[in-house]
């Protein structure tokens, strides 16, 4: 954007606002890094949680998350998961979704879901840990 | 897609209806819709930690949930679309690379992909059942 005279785009282009967002090289990148750690993320969760809980029982529950390791791992596959997820969603509003009433409702109800279970999940680990 | 707002008719690249189904394009498809999925996985996910965090109560119904038969099925859905959608996800990550991209290369690391979204959740049932 910074030399406009290079730019691939035509004026008309410009004008009429259609087109590539520019800002979706830095997700693609977020995309992937984030996907290497939850591939180490998700399948540490999903076997120790499963052999940890395996009655699904309240006690089994906080038992698991009691432990201040399995307590950090699951701190970081909220935050790690839920941001990898927003991008994606985000990808798949953008493809399929032409009316841009409806487009912008989805991408804001997008950033906004993420950060609430965010929020909420994370209070509720340290809760389990450090509450009453 | 056409925009709602384009005025004009214009050409579209061809779609599903006029592709021969091969797997390839089914572990794409499969990656969209396992990831939609795995949204709504994190949304239980949060909810189920802010129940924990509630209080043995508010708990006992998830349990319920968890541990009838239809709570069983929707915990081995999840774990298949976890697993399908980290093994194609490493596919992709191969494929950044320019890597694999070699059709019947492509061809066996999808059928690989969804082989492995079929093991795992029985793999993590023998595991939780049998196992220590």
């Amino acid at each position: 954007m910074s030399a406009p005279e290079r730019s691939m785009r035509t004026p008309l282009g410009k004008v009429r606002h259609h087109g590539a967002g520019h800002g979706g090289t830095g997700h693609f990148i977020a995309a992937r890094v984030t996907s290497i750690a939850l591939a180490i993320l998700a399948p540490w969760f999903a076997v120790s949680a499963a052999l940890a809980i395996r009655d699904g029982s309240y006690l089994g529950a906080i038992d698991f998350l009691s432990n201040p390791f399995n307590a950090v791992g699951v701190i970081l596959l909220l935050s790690v998961g839920l941001y990898h997820m927003s991008i994606g969603m985000q990808e798949v509003i953008l493809d399929y979704i032409a009316r841009p009433i409806t487009k912008m409702v989805l991408l804001i109800l997008n950033a906004f879901i993420p950060f609430a279970l965010a929020a909420g999940a994370i209070f509720a680990v340290l809760l389990v840990n450090f509450g009453a | 897609m056409a925009g709602a707002t384009r005025p004009e008719t214009r050409p579209v690249s061809p779609h599903l209806s006029i592709w021969r189904w091969h797997v390839t394009m089914l572990s794409s498809i499969l990656h969209r819709v396992t990831g939609v999925a795995l949204y709504g996985a994190a949304i239980l996910f949060a909810l189920w930690l802010m129940a924990a965090a509630a209080g043995p109560e508010i708990y006992a119904p998830v349990q319920q949930v968890l541990t009838s038969p239809l709570g069983g099925l929707a915990l081995y859905l999840i774990v298949a679309a976890l697993a399908y959608h980290l093994a194609n996800g490493i596919r992709h990550l191969v494929f950044d690379m320019g890597a694999g991209l070699q059709p019947s290369d492509a061809d066996t690391s999808a059928w690989f992909a969804i082989l492995f979204a079929i093991a795992a959740p029985i793999g993590l049932w023998a595991l939780v059942t049998f196992g220590a």
